[in-house]
């Protein structure tokens, strides 16, 4: 599926400049991304369904991603939790940036809010990460809601790192200077001067840290930790094909996680590329 | 040649180990408080099957101390661990100081080989990626790289399962040891046996990182004025790259790779699962899906310490090490 893509896109991409082709590539990693998640959200529920007559099969036409031992088909199962992976995916990472907008412009509140910020994000870091998320979730009691604030309030941590480090940048400014001069208050210079040059920067930083998030829910999911058994999330599914990889039903478990890999793929190179064109240093690269 | 400043790595050291047990002081409450929000029951997961009269329930209650306020619980608790008893584990019935030596000795085995696997692996491509930078090989390993970055970890062991035990049978499918095979009678060999598929699959994720950072410092390195020197004074191939560019690059190399160690841990915990390797990690979700609190703070406090160490051998080569910056203090 993407390799034909790939493969329309190298003819139509001759005639075009650098930041055109660029941005022809985000919009084509968007609508995959796009319909990944409108088939998940309307496919056809009978598929999902179990079917004993057509149990275990392997990888065909009508089935191209196989069927399970209740005879699901592999391809909609398979759909569906890449759709609720990336939804999962969405919200943490927003959760993320949320808090790392509230620490970044905390940090520029002064030093003692600066050290607490720097203070934290070590904290955080100290204990590894993954079993910080199942920390977390065991604390909140598990189940979707567990996995998805456990790896929102776990990756915060670089894109605050950045945005204090920008920040400090930007209080160097002779315009932060002169407002503080005015006698405008701190918060008052956080929210009118430094937000808006932080803009781009989350947003940026939103779509750089969603891969991480959907590796992780995906990881403590198929741990046990995170979305119930009920879910056809890839978690579940990689971790339910394990009992069937010594029988070698390998299309249980090969197709689902390429496919996690291709919607992580997609989205870095969103990101990066978003990156190249938003850094007018980088742009001509 | 090398002068080891005594008095400055004394210093260091006694910030390190302060720095460290306020870390664990932190660590411990939070963790502790995190779990305690947990709907958890632990004379219910102890008492599992058992039939128990409601006297001998009440003793457990008091045993483990369920109508006894959080905090006067955990002050117990860490005047316990100061003691070096951090309480028995509920699912192995041992304690839990004992769980963890074994189970760590195990991991470690892991995680040493694949790190210094990747390490090796990683930096040579980047190497040879930053050496041949803009060429298709170049071009190749970076795609791997990125392609290796966003592989979910689990299914890449997953996948190795496959294809080595399940479809070539060259490897066991999983334990650290046979099955149906006395302990006294597990051979070095068995163990090596039941490590290698692991290993392979810990280090290939560690590989990228590496790689990316040693590639982009080589670049930089190739790029400075030292190099055109070197290059007018006829230098040029491998012999350039080895002498001014892989010395420059190593330390920081090195230094990234002990850096790695949380991410070491979390790729430790899903191979370990999938392998069903008895390590720590895999005792991590045993003792986290099975509510066993005590074992679980355990392993928090244990892999808080191992992320500590990692970083401090960081800071110890940057500070200590590096000759430049060596110089650069003598001179200020």
């Amino acid at each position: 599926m993407s390799t034909s893509v790939a493969l329309n896109g190298k003819g139509m991409l001759r005639g075009l400049n650098l930041r055109q082709r660029t941005i022809l590539l985000i919009s084509l990693m968007s609508l995959l991304l796009m319909t990944v998640l409108a088939s998940s959200l309307y496919i056809d529920s009978s598929s999902l369904s179990t079917n004993f007559d057509s149990r275990n099969l392997a990888p065909s036409l009508e089935h191209p991603f196989g069927t399970d031992w209740m005879g699901r088909d592999m391809f909609a199962r398979t759909l569906t939790g890449l759709g609720l992976s990336i939804m999962v995916g969405a919200f943490a990472s927003a959760i993320s940036t949320f808090v790392s907008v509230v620490l970044g412009l905390l940090s520029s509140m002064g030093r003692a809010a600066d050290s607490f910020v720097s203070w934290l994000v070590d904290l955080f870091l100290s204990i590894p990460h993954l079993l910080l998320i199942i920390l977390i979730s065991i604390g909140l009691g598990g189940g979707a809601t567990g996995v998805i604030i456990g790896v929102g309030l776990t990756h915060w941590t670089s894109l605050t790192r950045v945005v204090r480090a920008e920040i400090k940048q930007i209080n160097t400014q002779d315009y932060i200077h002169i407002s503080r001069n005015f006698g405008k208050s701190n918060w008052w210079i956080a929210r009118k001067h430094i937000l808006p040059h932080l803009v781009p920067q989350f947003l940026l930083g939103m779509i750089l840290v969603f891969p991480h998030a959907i590796l992780h829910e995906a990881s403590v999911t198929f741990l046990g930790f995170g979305l119930s058994p009920h879910e056809p999330a890839i978690g579940i599914i990689l971790s339910e094909s394990m009992r069937y990889l010594a029988a070698g039903y390998w299309w249980l478990a090969f197709f689902p996680g390429m496919s996690l890999l291709i919607v992580v793929l997609a989205v870095d190179v969103i990101g990066e590329n978003l990156g190249k064109i938003m850094d007018p240093r980088k742009a001509h690269e | 040649m090398i002068k080891v400043r005594h008095k400055e790595l004394a210093l260091f050291s006694l910030k390190k180990i302060l720095k460290l047990i306020c870390l664990l002081v932190v660590v411990s409450i939070a963790s502790f408080w995190l779990v305690e929000q947990a709907p958890i029951d632990p004379v219910k997961i102890y008492i599992g099957a058992m039939s128990v009269t409601p006297e001998q329930k009440a003793i457990l209650e008091e045993y483990w101390g369920v109508n006894t306020p959080a905090r006067e619980k955990y002050l117990n608790w860490v005047g316990n661990a100061l003691r070096g008893d951090l309480g028995d584990s509920l699912i192995y019935r041992m304690p839990v100081s004992d769980v963890i030596k074994e189970r760590f000795t195990a991991s470690l085995a892991l995680m040493a080989s694949a790190w210094l696997l990747s390490g090796v692996i990683g930096f040579f491509l980047g190497i040879v990626a930053g050496m041949k930078n803009g060429t298709w090989i170049d071009k190749a390993i970076k795609t791997y790289c990125y392609i290796l970055l966003a592989t979910p970890t689990f299914w890449l062991a997953l996948v190795m399962l496959l294809i080595f035990s399940v479809y070539l049978g060259w490897f066991p499918i999983g334990l650290g040891v046979p099955i149906a095979v006395a302990a006294q009678e597990v051979t070095l060999l068995d163990r090596l046996k039941h490590l290698i598929l692991p290993t392979i699959t810990l280090s290939l994720l560690g590989v990228a990182t590496i790689a990316m950072f040693t590639r982009e410092k080589l670049i930089e390195v190739m790029s400075s004025d030292y190099v055109l020197f070197a290059k007018a004074r006829g230098e040029k191939g491998f012999g350039l790259v080895w002498r001014h560019g892989v010395r420059n690059v190593a330390l920081p190399a090195i230094t990234l790779q002990f850096l790695g160690f949380s991410e070491l841990f979390g790729g430790a915990v899903l191979v370990e699962q999938v392998f069903s390797y008895p390590g720590l990690g895999q005792a991590a979700v045993e003792a986290g899906i099975r509510s066993d609190v005590p074992l679980l703070l355990g392993i928090v406090l244990i892999s808080t310490m191992f992320v500590f160490i990692g970083n401090m051998m960081a800071d110890l080569i940057y500070q200590f090490v590096d000759p430049r910056i060596k110089q650069q203090e003598t001179r200020a």
